[in-house]
């Protein structure tokens, strides 16, 4: 880590996933699970970008900023399906309550 | 100066480490979710003190504004009573003691072990920005990230579009139920500030798309702001879909990966590798690729939000 700004924002990475996991396994509602997920990918490419930086100077490393671009999309792709199975979820609850 | 923008950078750290935890905290779901949003925009305000313009982009656009939409999107579709208290989506009750303890242990091990991984970086290690900037010349685009994304790691952003495609076509074979409520009808200042604000976005994602090549920008924010201009003229009845319009959707979203494997067969046949592009006409390549994928990439997320049926509620007949 050689500047003061790297380190202080990859310390916040490190810190918002940790708050990211807790939540994530107590959390008692789906929403925010998924909220938690994304959280936690947000604290890891906050790391990857930190660490890609070189100073107010030099420009950064491209590198992880393609692979944090590439998990965005991932991650995007990812909470549409799981939030499309909560929905399935709470209409199946739904149903089977009107059954009932 | 320095002092400054570092009561800046720590200032911008807490806010969005204090918004992070209110939009995971118990609680309302909406207001969460409004929180999750703001926590992606200091978050991209943050990338851009690191350098890192075009994923603050699109963070933006994308991890704030289309998930944020998302979210939104499903909390309207849940019941009532489980979008307001958060027990009632519960999957299981309130987390006991002991897991509670256990998390906690695992959460802060996590990130004891990333703060030592940080603090024993010296900032020797040159990375790969040499790597990346000795070869930027023959890449076509004097980008960089659009450089490592669109040239020297294409194959990586082929099986990005891939995932892309694979989670609309779930979406859209598990949301195939009538929707459980209407969407209520937008008043006149929104369907107002959607006439001024849509033509405008229409022309930046152009811009965007084109300024990837040299400049921060490029396909995902350029595709992002268009899914938006979809969904607010859906959202808004201000086009009504028709009943050849899911047909179409569905070509939308697939012409992203045609286009992109198109190219990585025609390159296997010109250059003899998959995905690298003739030297002389590498940014027209590239700008085509782009070009079809900033089209598709807009269906894709436009469709993840507005799912199936969405498409023939005004035409009806065809679904149950």
């Amino acid at each position: 880590m050689t500047t003061a700004t790297a380190l202080l924002y990859g310390l916040g990475g490190a810190l918002l996933a940790g708050m990211a996991l807790y939540r994530l396994v107590t959390a008692a509602d789906w929403l925010r699970r998924i909220v938690a997920v994304n959280v936690l990918a947000v604290g890891v490419a906050s790391i990857l970008i930190a660490t890609a930086y070189r100073g107010p100077a030099a420009p950064a490393d491209p590198v992880p900023h393609a692979f944090v671009l590439t998990g965005i999309v991932v991650l995007v792709s990812t909470s549409a399906v799981a939030l499309a199975l909560i929905r399935l979820l709470h209409a199946r609850d739904e149903n089977h309550h009107d059954s009932r | 100066m320095n002092a400054a923008w570092l009561a800046f950078d720590a200032l911008l750290l807490a806010g969005i480490l204090g918004v992070a935890w209110a939009a995971m905290a118990p609680g309302d779901a909406f207001r969460a979710i409004v929180m999750f949003m703001v926590m992606g925009l200091l978050v991209a305000l943050a990338w851009v003190r690191l350098r890192a313009p075009d994923v603050a982009l699109a963070e933006a656009a994308v991890g704030s504004g289309v998930t944020g939409a998302l979210f939104l999107r499903t909390w309207h579709a849940l019941p009532r009573e489980a979008g307001r208290a958060s027990e009632a989506t519960a999957a299981r009750p309130a987390a006991p003691r002991r897991l509670r303890l256990a998390a906690f242990g695992l959460a802060a091990t996590l990130t004891g072990l990333l703060v030592a991984a940080l603090a024993s970086l010296d900032g020797t290690a040159p990375g790969l920005g040499d790597a990346v900037a000795a070869r930027l010349a023959q890449s076509g685009v004097s980008n960089p990230v659009t450089a490592v994304l669109l040239n020297f790691r294409a194959y990586d952003t082929l099986l990005e579009v891939v995932v892309l495609l694979a989670a609309v076509v779930v979406v859209w074979s598990l949301d195939a139920r009538p929707a459980p409520r209407p969407v209520p009808a937008r008043g006149p200042i929104f369907l107002g500030f959607a006439r001024l604000a849509l033509p405008v976005t229409v022309l930046a994602a152009g811009y965007l798309l084109w300024l990837g090549a040299f400049a921060p920008g490029g396909a995902f924010q350029a595709g992002a702001l268009l899914a938006a201009v979809g969904i607010v003229l859906l959202l808004g009845g201000l086009y009504r879909p028709g009943s050849g319009d899911r047909r179409r959707a569905r070509l939308a979203f697939g012409l992203g990966l045609a286009g992109f494997a198109g190219a990585g067969a025609l390159t296997l046949g010109l250059e003899g590798a998959m995905l690298r592009y003739p030297p002389a006409a590498a940014k027209t390549w590239i700008l085509a690729i782009e070009a079809v994928l900033t089209l598709s990439i807009a269906a894709t997320l436009a469709g993840l939000f507005l799912g199936e049926r969405s498409a023939p509620a005004r035409t009806g007949g065809e679904r149950p």
